[in-house]
């Protein structure tokens, strides 16, 4: 069943992909690779994961105030995240897409969304977020196959 | 909330005061509506982290500032660079990245920074004094600032501390205002041993810890010796800053605005209370290394943040406390640090000890930024946890932590040591 989640656009825009959701918090410089896109923070539960394209939702950035840079530099190159949900407000990703908006005229949507709504989400589900702030939730199990959902 | 604005605000941000401006105050306006800002607040002084990274949308962004115009409208110090400036050539930095690093580097002062290139501004030129309000980046600057000078600041993203720069203005949120600068968890040292208090490791210790625990609320520390040096809390406020999202700490009877727990929490109270003893700090210390003792050794890197004066003083006496043993052969000694305390350096006279042990300095950059260390490079000792906790991800390497003396006396064995270290005696 697909359920819709409101969450509060820091960046608004369009996207969609499926969730990479991290429980624990990540520092972008230090923690991802600009170039890949792969998380490279080997204390980090999702280390070695690519999170290009995807829809990356985790509690909150940390670290590192190059966090932004990196971002910017992903979005450039095309190996950013499709989108970013976290629970509190990150102004250090906030800022990165905003500039990268400014800059390449790209945009990365970043969405705030409550504690309840983060733990509701799964990995793998396929969510589709639009500019007013809704994220339409598909679960995983009722997606996975259905390559029409992935187009 | 939509941020209301001042007819300056306006006007820079109808570009009538250039286009650098108007992109800047654009960033800015979007922003405010982040931080829920009902609108904008002058800064005095600005301390620029977006000129680190080497990456071509950074030098894109600076050189399209610099072409539209951009001047700094605040006294505003810079960040290291991807390159030292001096000693790139002997480092085998590839020609091709120190031409671009350069490129980074004249546009800033083209805006009219200050060429400070340093990650610990505050040991250096333009030191913020007490309740001032600033605009800073670099994570473990913005801490340090926050909370043991006192100065005000959000922790700004790369770019973002640029255009409060330019425009002198920030959202009126966060960090700036007094009543967002309570503490909200207590941390209480419980039954540490005075002796482990007073080693520089047990800082790192707790900064690690600590930003764990807390991520992005403001912890108070009851239990800090009170002559905690500033080198001390720079070291814990580097590494609660990378394992957490800390931008302010307060310690009781050690920062300026935690002179008692009422100050420290502004007459509410705290709304958790952890105990830290003796196996929590000892945990964190060890989670800090990913190798075991014994593990071959490639290389020694300190001075994550930059090494001060006081450091490298430190430094001499652990290659004295050696009596003449020298390097082991095929390990590397780099001390990273700015020009300002290179310079006291060599008016000093102790720069021959650490020069004829070995010890090579790297000027206004970071080994995370600029490649100077080998890629063939397995095995890094380091004094710092911020350097610890980042370098697994950033250079492929394995991490030891220790202290000064640690590292000294394991680059000179050629293999991880804690012999030296008060964690094997305590």
């Amino acid at each position: 069943m697909e359920k819709i989640l409101i969450g509060r656009p820091l960046v608004a825009g369009e996207a969609k992909g499926r969730a990479i959701v991290s429980r624990q918090p990540l520092s972008f410089w230090g923690g991802l690779n600009p170039g890949t896109g792969e998380v490279i923070d080997r204390r980090h539960e999702l280390s070695g994961v690519i999170v290009a394209e995807k829809v990356f939702v985790l509690p909150q950035g940390k670290g590192s105030s190059t966090g932004s840079a990196v971002l910017v530099e992903g979005i450039r190159v095309g190996t950013a995240p499709a989108a970013i949900i976290t629970v509190r407000a990150d102004p250090i990703l906030a800022l990165g897409a905003i500039v990268a908006d400014e800059l390449y005229h790209r945009t990365v949507p970043v969405l705030v969304l409550s504690q309840e709504g983060f733990d509701s989400i799964n990995d793998g589900d396929y969510l589709v977020i639009k500019p007013d702030g809704r994220i339409e939730v598909r679960p995983y199990r009722e997606s996975s196959g259905d390559e029409s959902w992935d187009s | 909330m939509s941020v209301s604005l001042t007819e300056k605000d306006k006007k820079i941000l109808s570009g009538r005061t250039g286009a650098a401006a108007r992109l800047a105050m654009s960033i800015l306006v979007r922003m405010a509506e982040v931080y829920d800002a009902p609108r904008l607040m002058d800064v005095t002084q600005a301390h620029i982290d977006g000129c680190a990274l080497m990456c071509d949308s950074g030098l894109e962004f600076a050189e399209t500032l610099v072409a539209r115009g951009a001047r700094v409208s605040v006294p505003t110090t810079l960040n290291m660079i991807p390159l030292d400036l001096q000693n790139w050539r002997k480092q085998n930095v590839p020609e091709e990245f120190a031409k671009k690093a350069g490129r980074i580097a004249s546009s800033y002062l083209a805006m009219g920074c200050v060429p400070t290139w340093t990650c610990a501004p505050y040991q250096g030129y333009l030191t913020p004094r007490f309740g001032q309000q600033i605009a800073w980046g670099e994570s473990n600057a913005i801490v340090y600032a926050n909370s043991v000078l006192g100065a005000r600041t959000n922790r700004y993203g790369d770019y973002m501390d640029i255009c409060a720069a330019i425009t002198g203005r920030v959202p009126e949120s966060g960090l700036h205002l007094k009543q967002n600068r309570k503490g909200q968890v207590l941390l209480r040292l419980a039954n540490i041993a005075p002796q482990l208090l007073r080693d520089d490791t047990i800082y790192v210790a707790l900064g690690h810890l600590m930003g764990g625990l807390v991520q992005e609320r403001i912890p108070v520390i009851e239990g800090l010796p009170l002559n905690a040096t500033g080198d001390q809390l720079k070291s814990l406020g580097a590494a609660a800053a990378s394992s957490g999202a800390v931008g302010l700490f307060h310690a009781i009877g050690v920062t300026p605005e935690a002179a008692t727990l009422e100050e420290a929490f502004q007459g509410g109270s705290a709304k958790e209370v952890i105990d830290v003893n003796y196996t929590d700090l000892r945990k964190a210390w060890s989670e800090l290394s990913t190798v075991e003792e014994g593990a071959r050794l490639d290389a020694i890197v300190l001075g994550c943040p930059h090494f001060s004066y006081g450091e490298f003083q430190q430094l001499a006496r652990c290659i004295e406390d050696e009596k003449g043993r020298s390097l082991h052969r095929g390990v590397r000694v780099l001390v990273l640090t700015s020009q300002t305390s290179y310079a006291l350096l060599q008016r000093g006279n102790f720069i021959d000890t650490l020069l004829d042990f070995g010890v090579e300095i790297a000027l206004d950059t970071c080994v995370f930024h600029s490649p100077i260390i080998s890629p063939h490079t397995k095995v890094i000792m380091t004094n710092s946890g911020k350097f610890a906790y980042y370098a697994p991800g950033e250079l492929g390497v394995q991490v030891a932590f220790g202290g000064m003396k640690d590292c000294i006396h394991s680059a000179i064995e050629g293999v991880v040591s804690w012999e030296k270290s008060i964690w094997k005696r305590y």
